[in-house]
């Protein structure tokens, strides 16, 4: 009896050590990027262009290439997302072997490493759709979409993060109420009728969280978009589809392994990598929060 | 009876619309199944001239040709052409033997793609970031689904998953700047990089993973299970370490198995942490080099076909594979197995 208590009481010990330490790495990392890099958290470094070589400046071309990324990229994963998502749970039928491959296959999409889908941008986007385009555009030696640039960036992590809008599209269908459906239908509706006006309505707070939290992925993914259209440093804001663009995270990278004097900029580095974690912080919290409220709703 | 003709009248009614929505719908869905099925074919195509060196210079002449103008470059061309046919070593050539072997030089006058000591860095790197992960992530799941109050569990739920929410560049940020100098300090070893640190970091971006799946999988256990359990005079341990473990075990597994998924095709965190000296040993404190890292670190400098390229897109495929395998295991046997266990109270 004693013994088991001893066991017992271990297993509860050990178990919330291991809590403990997950938590005490969470809030130490939290710390130490925050403490290093708070010196250079001003306005001006979020609104001003890298200078002297990186080493002073701030990190504006990479906030607005970021910016851009995502937001192109959520122009493709948000519809693609969500109407998968539809059709896997308003039309599939359940068994059939269609819908069985599709839901493998962003189950699979899901855990393909970051840098496949890299591989995959520059093979099939760069050399094979862009190369396509500038080859049948006529003028020969001209490389416009043939190259890295923002559109194919966005299109790779668009594929990326499309597993995470259906995953909480998804979730807010499962939750809408099925007497809902079936009312609607009663009435004479349709089932494009009864999905677009009850069901897509009484969803939105899944699509918005499923944006949000694509869009937080997006933002600190880096791999998909190493060969497929970021750039160390650029002069310009990138003004066209066909540019390639600073990113947070790549400056990140490259700041702390490529530079010529890395000590120099450890500041920055520091202070660039609060910003990025801030700014997914915020969009998964963002994303929580939504989702919260919502749930209430439904409950009341 | 009354179905059909309910379903005839509809038609009647919103032929078009529904119609079309249901196309369109259907033919989006397929575009995530077109999705991998292009990865699969794009990879492997470009990793494909590995498989028959002849392809290889085939595909290098008409590279050459095509940049070639005008009758002197033509001359030269042939000579070049015909100093390579007489040398066969002249071009770079990357066969199973080639494949196979210990090195990794892929620069050089004779280069060389042994995958071996990229194998066994990116097995290292994974096989610590599980040692220390998984254990850590179960106990941790373990405690927020069992013994945990309602009001802790909401406290630390959100907070351990906030580590997803860690973009992978900066945990290798941080563990490159600041882990690598604190263990370094701790342990005294020789390399600030290496595959400890690499595979310590790694193990932040597998516990979330781990932690979800296992928590989830625990919640499924069916609530007569346990409560039959404390029943019978097993208190809130026992019932957790001989009932609801047991029961959930083929979803630990799955999270095991996706933990280790994650692990091996992460690429930001060993690029950043782990050294990237293509080594092979088996000395963990040694610097180490994988798969993914390789493809990031080499990917953006090489001549587009040549060997490299395609030894490059080689193991892009090998990760393909690996967690295309992985994920295949997850669904069809883990699913499964969890279906007849707690019958249609698994419902996902």
């Amino acid at each position: 009896m004693m013994n088991n208590k001893i066991v017992g009481n271990g297993i509860i010990a050990f178990s919330l050590f291991a809590v403990m330490l997950i938590i005490t790495c969470i809030v130490y990392m939290f710390l130490e990027i925050y403490i290093n890099g708070q010196d250079l958290l001003t306005w001006e470094f979020l609104t001003q262009a890298p200078r002297d070589g990186m080493r002073a400046g701030g990190i504006f071309p990479a906030i607005v290439g970021t910016v851009l990324l995502v937001l192109t990229m959520s122009l493709l994963c948000v519809p693609v997302g969500t109407i998968t998502a539809l059709y896997l749970n308003e039309y599939a039928k359940r068994n059939s072997i269609f819908t069985k491959t599709v839901r493998f296959a962003v189950n699979t999409l899901a855990g393909v490493p970051a840098i496949v889908f890299g591989l995959f941008g520059l093979g099939f986007f760069i050399q094979f759709v862009g190369g396509g385009v500038d080859n049948l555009s006529g003028e020969q030696g001209l490389i416009r979409w043939g190259q890295p640039n923002i559109l194919w960036a966005s299109m790779t992590m668009a594929f990326l993060t499309i597993p995470v809008v259906i995953v909480s599209v998804e979730e807010s269908l499962k939750n809408v109420p099925s007497e809902l459906r079936a009312a609607s239908l009663a009435l004479g509706a349709s089932k494009w009728q009864t999905i677009w006006k009850i069901v897509i309505p009484n969803s939105i707070s899944g699509i918005l969280t499923g944006s949000i939290l694509a869009i937080g992925r997006g933002a600190g993914e880096v791999a998909p978009i190493l060969f497929t259209g970021v750039a160390y440093f650029l002069p310009n804001l990138p003004t066209k589809l066909t540019d390639q663009f600073m990113n947070m995270g790549y400056h990140i990278y490259v700041m702390a392994t490529q530079s010529t004097d890395v000590e120099a900029t450890k500041g920055i580095q520091y202070a660039t990598a609060f910003v990025l974690l801030i700014c997914t912080f915020a969009l998964s919290f963002t994303a929580v929060m939504i989702r919260y409220r919502f749930r209430k709703q439904l409950k009341d | 009876m009354t179905n059909q003709k309910n379903k005839g009248w509809q038609k009647k009614k919103f032929p078009l619309t529904d119609f079309l929505a249901e196309y369109i719908i259907k033919s989006v869905a397929f575009i995530c199944l077109a999705v991998i099925i292009l990865i699969f074919i794009f990879i492997f195509k470009e990793s494909l001239p590995i498989f028959s060196s002849q392809e290889t210079t085939i595909q290098n002449e008409e590279y050459l040709q095509s940049e070639t103008y005008g009758l002197e470059n033509d001359q030269q061309f042939q000579i070049e052409n015909e100093i390579k046919s007489i040398s066969p070593e002249y071009y770079d050539r990357a066969d199973l033997k080639n494949l196979t072997g210990k090195d990794w030089q892929p620069v050089g006058s004779k280069p060389k793609y042994g995958l071996l000591p990229l194998f066994i860095g990116s097995l290292k790197v994974t096989i610590i970031a599980l040692l220390f992960g998984a254990p850590l992530a179960i106990f941790a799941a373990i405690y927020t689904a069992v013994f945990a109050s309602k009001r802790i569990r909401e406290f630390i739920k959100p907070i351990i998953e906030l580590l997803a929410g860690f973009p992978s560049v900066v945990i290798g940020f941080f563990a490159l700047t600041t882990l690598a100098t604190l263990f370094q300090d701790l342990f005294h070893y020789q390399y600030r990089l290496n595959a400890f640190v690499g595979g310590f970091a790694m193990a932040l971006a597998v516990i979330p993973i781990i932690y979800t799946i296992t928590e989830d999988s625990l919640n499924a256990v069916p609530k007569h299970m346990i409560e039959a359990s404390l029943a019978l005079g097993a208190n809130k341990w026992q019932t957790a370490i001989f009932v609801s473990i047991p029961a959930s075990a083929p979803g630990l597994f799955a999270a095991l198995l996706l933990g280790f998924g994650r692990a091996f095709g992460e690429t930001m965190i060993v690029l950043m942490a782990t050294g990237n000296a293509p080594l092979s040993t088996a000395n963990i404190l040694e610097p180490v080099r994988t798969f993914s890292a390789t493809i990031g670190a080499e990917m953006a400098e090489v001549v587009f076909g040549d060997t490299h390229y395609t030894v490059l897109f080689l193991i892009g495929s090998l990760l393909f594979i690996v967690t295309f395998i992985i994920n295949a295991i997850a669904e069809f046997y883990v699913r499964k197995r969890l279906f007849r266990r707690f019958g249609k109270e698994y419902d996902e």
